[in-house]
């Protein structure tokens, strides 16, 4: 088609530009259909209630010996994971250690800093990160100033129950922040 | 001939095409370095042809991811070859990537009027480091779950949006089926659609402007075809050689590494794997980010690496000027040289890091021990290749023992997985539990009361160190040999797989030495062997060291049948719910021995 021919519509005024108007609408509102449906099932994470955080039975306090040395144990707890329902999947891990008789302290071995797991170093006497270095000391506190991590290890929720099986509640928070947001 | 393909130009216009792609004029002539682009091109198309069929091969679930990829590398005819085509090809891509933007920038092809082609190539390299990102994570083994994490955790900080990307990106709280399923579909729909697209305008503004060519040359111009198109098809090959080394070199040398690229064992949420590396060409941001301490982080991940690509998506302005041209050469070269440095910091720390050199090797230890599950006779479960490690004993059986029997029991010496144990040694040694020898050593006068049998135990004052102190240790020559049969008696009720031949030989001597065990050396004055009696004293030898034995002494080593009031410091294991039934079952198969080994080729 050549370019001198116009449509003499095309260059009268008012009625041109609503035609084109609505042709720019009327393709936006088409478009929107498949946009809309995929924009919805994208973001459908966002609006899904996290699931609801009870205490699960992570070990006894046989298991733990009262020599101040926080021991690795994982957690398994009931778990749905989009199509799955598991009875009971590993959904993280926790130190634990004894700090009395009848008490102890549960920690969240995720790195606060970029989720890596941090391995107790029995020589140091501290918690290690693997994989910036970030350090903690035995009670989950920072133990360098210039860690990378924002704040210390977790603590979670624990509860010695009559029998000696120790419960936590367990969660995970966001990283990254100084402040312990959980994770929805 | 000639008519049909005169139609076909008529129609479609490819002779115009074929002449403008083939003989596009070069100015100064063809050189080495202009076939850079020729070389991204190449990297790309690898990537989609081997993608493509490995898209083919795929099945992108937490069940399945790992399953199907185990499979194509050890059970598809050349499918080592093409997952290692693909993996390699991303390694070198971001070097080939590099030399282009040095290229276009020594050369001034970016300044006008190529601004807006040399914007595309800085997006089409983001696009390719981030599908490598993607990439890295699909085989769901657990190097690629826990790198990824760590960069979906950076991700997180970003201000304001930040946790919501990453919850639409994994698809939830945590990593599960749906990131797998997006993972999937932004690295194989929507990063390589995306890629296609800036491939297609960057070509055609290419086309637009010809070839930048040399300023100043003494060479005259010439067309791309023939000598422009026979140095890119050499480079080309190169690459290709390039990647088939790359994949067979450890064969090659005889150096233990995968053929291909490397599979590590499943992903597991709850199994740390303290060996997370990114891929070599993110490590300068990872050795960057140690430096930035808390809260800072987002000055290292995200505000300095974004004002480096700022400038450099500035730098058709700032490069207006012939000063400004050397400063933009400087601030690549600088930026190029400060990752090779930092990535060197990274490399170097980890060479010398004990720690992360266990890590390594214990990864590449499981990693060979599920590929031997996987193609064992019960292969993967439909649940997946996850319980493979989890219900393996001689994967489990070591870091059950160290962490639960190891603060008193030692394994030869060591807690189990080779480490050395701080606290003193309380009770026995339990490597070879069960067998001749073990029990050799128990008869043993010199050794009864070491600290690998009851020597730090409050049994080392009972009647059986007693008696093998007063009685065996003057046994006459024949008393000896007699306690030899009832040594091969009661170690044959262990049934332990690596004596199966020497209890199946001495069948006549066993049956002896049960009789021996009862009347000439008086064992049964105590213990029983299968023989009830109300009145034993001493643990029941009837099946010791069998698993049922062992899993019943780990449930309560104080029952009557066992230590009963004379167990010293040995927990309940399994009544005082400190392990469960499947844990001590483990341990019971790990310590007698009995876990799956592959035939000997």
């Amino acid at each position: 088609m050549s370019m001198q021919s116009q449509p003499a519509s095309a260059k009268s005024g008012r009625r041109s530009f609503f035609k084109g108007a609505f042709a720019v609408v009327i393709t936006g509102i088409a478009a929107l259909v498949p946009s809309l449906a995929a924009f919805f099932v994208l973001t459908d994470p966002l609006r899904r209630a996290g699931e609801s955080i009870s205490s699960v039975r992570v070990t006894s306090l046989e298991a733990l010996p009262n020599d101040g040395v926080p021991r690795k144990f994982p957690v398994l707890a009931p778990r749905t994971d989009a199509w799955n329902k598991y009875a009971d999947a590993p959904i993280g891990a926790v130190y634990l250690r004894r700090t009395g008789e009848r008490s102890v302290e549960a920690l969240n071995v995720v790195c606060p800093h970029a989720g890596c797991f941090v391995d107790f170093s029995g020589e140091r006497g501290q918690f290690i990160c693997p994989c910036h270095n970030s350090s903690f000391k035995v009670d989950g506190s920072r133990a360098a100033l210039t860690s990378p991590a924002a704040r210390g290890l977790d603590s979670l929720e624990v509860e010695v129950r009559a029998d000696g099986s120790v419960w936590v509640r367990f969660e995970n928070f966001e990283a990254g922040r100084a402040e312990k947001i959980p994770v929805a | 001939m000639k008519g049909a393909l005169d139609w076909l130009d008529q129609r479609t216009g490819f002779r115009q095409l074929v002449e403008d792609l083939f003989f596009a004029n070069i100015p100064g002539g063809s050189r080495w370095r202009y076939a850079t682009g020729t070389a991204v091109i190449f990297c790309i198309f690898i990537q989609f042809v081997t993608g493509v069929a490995l898209w083919l091969s795929y099945s992108p679930s937490t069940q399945t991811a790992w399953e199907s990829v185990n499979y194509l590398q050890n059970h598809v005819a050349g499918g080592w070859m093409l997952r290692g085509l693909h993996h390699y090809t991303a390694q070198i891509l971001p070097v080939v990537l590099a030399l282009h933007l040095m290229q276009v920038v020594i050369g001034g092809a970016y300044k006008a009027p190529r601004e807006v082609n040399f914007w595309f190539t800085l997006l089409l390299i983001q696009v390719v480091l981030f599908m490598a990102l993607t990439g890295y994570q699909l085989p769901w083994d657990q190097k690629g779950f826990w790198a990824t994490k760590v960069a979906m955790n950076i991700l997180g900080i970003v201000p304001v949006i930040g946790q919501k990307l990453q919850t639409i990106l994994i698809g939830g709280p945590d990593y599960g089926q749906l990131t797998l399923t997006r993972f999937f579909g932004i690295h194989a729909g929507i990063l390589p659609g995306t890629l296609i697209a800036l491939l297609i305008i960057h070509a055609y503004l290419f086309r637009r402007h010809g070839f930048k060519g040399a300023q100043s040359s003494r060479k005259p111009d010439a067309p791309f075809w023939p000598d422009q198109a026979l140095r890119n098809a050499v480079v080309c090959l190169a690459i290709a050689a390039t990647l088939s080394f790359l994949i067979v070199r450890h064969r090659l040398f005889g150096t233990s590494g995968p053929l291909g690229a490397e599979l590590g064992a499943p992903a597991d949420p709850s199994e740390p794997y303290s060996a997370a590396r990114p891929e070599w060409y993110f490590l300068f941001l990872y050795q960057f980010l140690k430096y930035f301490p808390a809260q800072m982080e987002i000055m290292g991940a995200i505000i300095i690496p974004g004002i480096v690509m700022t400038i450099i998506f500035l730098m058709p302005f700032i490069g207006r000027s012939p000063s400004g041209h050397r400063f933009n050469i400087g601030f690549l070269a600088c930026v190029f040289v400060c990752a090779g440095l930092l990535a060197s910091i990274a490399f170097s720390g980890d060479a010398h890091n004990s720690s992360y050199q266990a890590a390594v090797k214990a990864a590449r230890l499981e990693a060979e021990r599920v590929k031997q599950l996987a193609d064992s006779p019960t292969g993967v479960p439909a649940g997946g290749a996850i319980t493979l490690l989890r219900n393996d004993p001689f994967t489990q059986g070591p870091k059950l023992f160290a962490k639960n029997c190891a603060s008193c029991h030692r394994y030869n010496g060591h807690d189990g997985l080779g480490n050395f144990v701080k606290d003193p040694q309380h009770a026995s040694d339990l490597a070879d539990f069960g067998s001749r020898a073990w029990l050799a050593g128990l008869l043993d006068p010199e050794c009864v009361s070491s600290t690998n049998y009851f020597g730090a135990t409050k049994l080392r004052d009972g009647k059986m160190p007693k008696f093998v102190k007063t009685k065996v240790a003057h046994y006459m020559p024949e008393q000896k040999a007699q306690l030899q049969k009832v040594i091969a008696a009661v170690s044959a009720e262990a049934q332990l797989k690596s004596q199966a031949l020497s209890d199946a030989h001495d069948a006549a001597d066993i049956v002896e030495g049960r009789a021996l065990f009862r009347d000439a050396i008086g064992c049964a004055d105590c213990h029983q062997l299968r023989e009830p009696d109300e009145n034993a004293t001493a643990p029941d030898l009837t099946g010791w060291g069998s698993r049922e034995w062992l899993v019943k002494f780990l449930n309560n080593p104080a029952h009557p049948n066992f230590y009963g009031d004379h167990n010293d410091h040995m927990p309940a294991f399994g009544e005082k719910q400190i392990l469960t039934s499947q844990s001590i079952g483990l341990i019971a198969d790990w310590l007698r021995g009995d876990w799956y080994e592959p035939a000997k080729p």
